[in-house]
């Protein structure tokens, strides 16, 4: 017998403002003035963060800190299209997400300055802690979606990481049950293209990211990371199936890490500023300032009030955080059980 | 009452719980059409459907990660690993996760799901089927260990796992699934966690063990004037209890088949000695496994501590 094909598989990407503002109509969200504006602004604000936490760092005022730089469009653009009553699990590398959600600012320069109350998320808001541990909070992913779905209820999960997390095996455990069991889940993935000093391409012989979904038996797509509208139309897009039981998505959003790892670490050991100057040609707040420029909706003006803005209110939330007296020692033993042993409790006395 | 070997009253347990509260759910591998490879979640397929008895692809770690996540939305799963042995690809998900979402999240999330697993050897099993490694789990904070050591307690301790808001690992003693019957009461009852129980009183030795050791042990201190501890609970362990019992006899013997090696054992004489120096008549004496991985079938019984080997320590306890 002849052999044969079984199956043939495709990838598609997308993107929709290209590096000098430029747009294709056809694919544009539908998304009012006003709500470009707040993208705009949650950009700045993210990356206003990111400054003043790098600063803050120097100084010795939080602790190590993972900048984000080069990530706010991938993260904004993504959760603006969250419709709220989502349960979502980050991982660490997320202001962007926190700030679009409206966890509060102050909360997270607390807990990257040391103090774990930082990550209590408010009421309301299902957005699980930072995940420290690359790529293990995928399983709760599927797990809530599995939860959601036996309880009968509509609840979409999103679920954030990067590259490096692609290789580990909670990756693989998590899509394969979300493939099995045809779970709501949105798996986005900002595929920085550096797991600390590991390019991409060390990190995987995979053509793309995005197509390992297809493996699992569901839908992978590549959008531009650093095209705010195409990671949110991809957003979008995959929420509405996951909602209306067409099963989970894989966005593999491409991006870049424009800064060092942490702040710990040195990039310029392992990677050329020649690299580093071709990504910052395509910087997703440029792109996004001169798209909006386009539409006339944004000049240096609008843009200097703007940043003004965003730096009031980081200034707001850094006074804020250091106003917070620090936790009593016996706070530890607070969460790790609903009741402490008599053990614990005597520990707590010493 | 009905009379029933410890697979049953672990079955009926699962089974009431389940009617009870529409937010148990059973996930694991096999535990479903197949009702599991013990036959311990036999029916419940039946019974309650494939939602709420959910065979999964063959994934530790995404069995209890996900048992996180729907513990968090608030179902009270009860994930079954097939061995204790393979529980080592979820050990990030128990200790990284289920044992600190709570504090992770200052309370916000919390992760109250029960993760049973056989474990103990002496089955005639391949490798990694008789694994006896409690005391990694009783060293992470956040997340409880539970042994029943027979049927009745089975049933108790599994009511009390399943409604703990924490979660907790159910070790079962796969050599006493079927090998005693006790009276199994139909309907509510629950035994506390951390809570011991002494199985036997006595005077002159303390003599502590749990799960199919505790069968040993009862056989092996026949003719001595010997107070048998079970914790049922390892963590958080009863020390008031213990620590009571030793006061009284001045004698300790620690009984377990893990490893000697950083065992529950130390812990268990770390403490005496630490709390109870002055009440101690002699050295505190552990009968354990030796430092090496669990043999096979054919040495097995050199392996597990034996009835002459515990009879060896108390006639040496009581020396003094």
């Amino acid at each position: 017998m002849p052999e044969s094909t079984l199956a043939t598989f495709s990838v598609r990407r997308l993107e929709i403002i290209d590096p000098e503002g430029n747009a294709d109509e056809a694919l544009l969200p539908d998304l009012s003035g006003d709500e470009l504006r707040r993208l705009y602004y949650l950009l700045l604000l993210t990356r206003t963060f990111d400054g003043r936490a790098l600063a803050l760092q120097r100084e010795g005022r939080i602790g190590t800190y993972p900048s984000v730089l080069g990530q706010e469009a991938a993260q904004v653009g993504s959760a603006f299209a969250l419709a709220g009553g989502e349960w979502i699990f980050p991982s660490f590398r997320e202001m962007g997400l926190f700030f679009t959600l409206g966890y509060p600012i102050h909360q997270l320069f607390q807990y990257w300055g040391g103090d774990e109350r930082g990550l209590r998320a408010p009421d309301g808001l299902n957005i699980f802690p930072v995940c420290v541990s690359v790529g293990t909070h995928l399983p709760h992913a599927a797990g809530t979606a599995l939860a959601a779905r036996i309880r009968g209820e509509r609840t979409a999960v999103v679920a954030y990481f990067g590259d490096g997390a692609t290789s580990k095996g909670d990756f693989h455990e998590a899509f394969n049950l979300a493939g099995v069991f045809r779970l709501p889940v949105v798996f986005i993935c900002q595929n920085n293209q550096w797991a600390i000093s590991v390019p991409l391409s060390a990190q995987t012989a995979s053509r793309t990211l995005a197509q390992k979904a297809l493996a699992y038996g569901f839908d992978g797509i590549q959008v531009d990371g650093n095209d705010l509208l195409a990671v949110h139309r991809a957003t979008r897009e995959a929420l509405e199936k996951a909602r209306s039981g067409g099963g989970p998505t894989f966005i593999e959003c491409l991006t870049y890490r424009m800064s060092d790892h942490t702040t710990a670490d040195d990039a310029s050991r392992y990677r050329t500023p020649e690299e580093v100057a071709a990504w910052r040609e395509r910087d997703p707040l440029l792109r996004f300032e001169r798209f909006l420029a386009k539409r006339g909706l944004w000049n240096e003006d609008y843009a200097a009030e703007m940043k003004g803005k965003a730096q009031g209110e980081i200034d707001e939330a850094v006074r804020r955080f250091e106003a917070i007296p620090p936790p009593a020692p016996g706070e530890m033993y607070d969460f790790v059980s609903a009741e402490l042993s008599a053990r614990q409790r005597q520990q707590r006395e010493i | 009452m009905p009379q029933l070997n410890m697979v049953q009253a672990i079955n009926l347990a699962l089974r009431e719980e389940m009617a009870r509260d529409d937010r148990v759910v059973v996930l694991g591998e096999d535990v479903g059409r197949d009702g599991g490879v013990f036959r311990v979640t036999e029916g419940l397929f039946e019974e309650f459907g494939a939602a709420r008895v959910i065979d999964t692809p063959l994934s530790e770690s995404a069995i209890v990660g996900a048992a996180v996540g729907m513990a968090a939305y608030g179902l009270r799963p009860v994930a079954e690993i097939q061995f204790m042995g393979f529980i080592y690809a979820a050990m990030d998900q128990l200790f990284a996760h289920a044992a600190r979402i709570r504090s992770r999240s200052r309370g916000r999330f919390t992760a109250p799901l029960v993760v049973r697993t056989p474990y103990g050897a002496g089955i005639k099993a391949p490798e990694l089927h008789e694994e006896s490694t409690e005391a990694f789990f009783c060293h992470m904070p956040g997340i409880k260990v539970v042994v029943p050591s027979g049927p009745y307690s089975a049933k108790g301790l599994l009511l009390a796992a399943i409604r703990d808001p924490d979660p907790v690992l159910f070790l079962e003693p796969t050599r006493l699934y079927r090998m005693v019957k006790e009276e199994v009461p139909e309907g509510e009852y629950t035994l506390p966690l951390g809570k011991a129980r002494i199985v036997r009183a006595g005077g002159a030795v303390t003599v502590v063990a749990w799960g199919s050791m505790l069968q040993r042990t009862l056989k092996a201190v026949e003719g001595y004037d010997a107070e048998v501890i079970d914790p049922q609970t390892l963590s958080p362990f009863d020390w008031e209890t213990l620590l009571a019992s030793v006061k009284k006899t001045g004698r300790l013997v620690v009984v377990h088949e893990a490893p000697r090696t950083c065992g529950l054992g130390a812990e268990i004489a770390a403490t005496a000695a630490e709390e109870a120096i002055l009440h101690l008549r002699g050295p505190v004496l552990r009968v354990a496994g030796p430092d090496v991985p669990v043999p096979l079938a054919r040495l097995v019984d050199h392996y597990l501590p034996s009835p002459e080997r515990i009879r060896g320590a108390l006639d040496e306890v009581l020396r003094y």
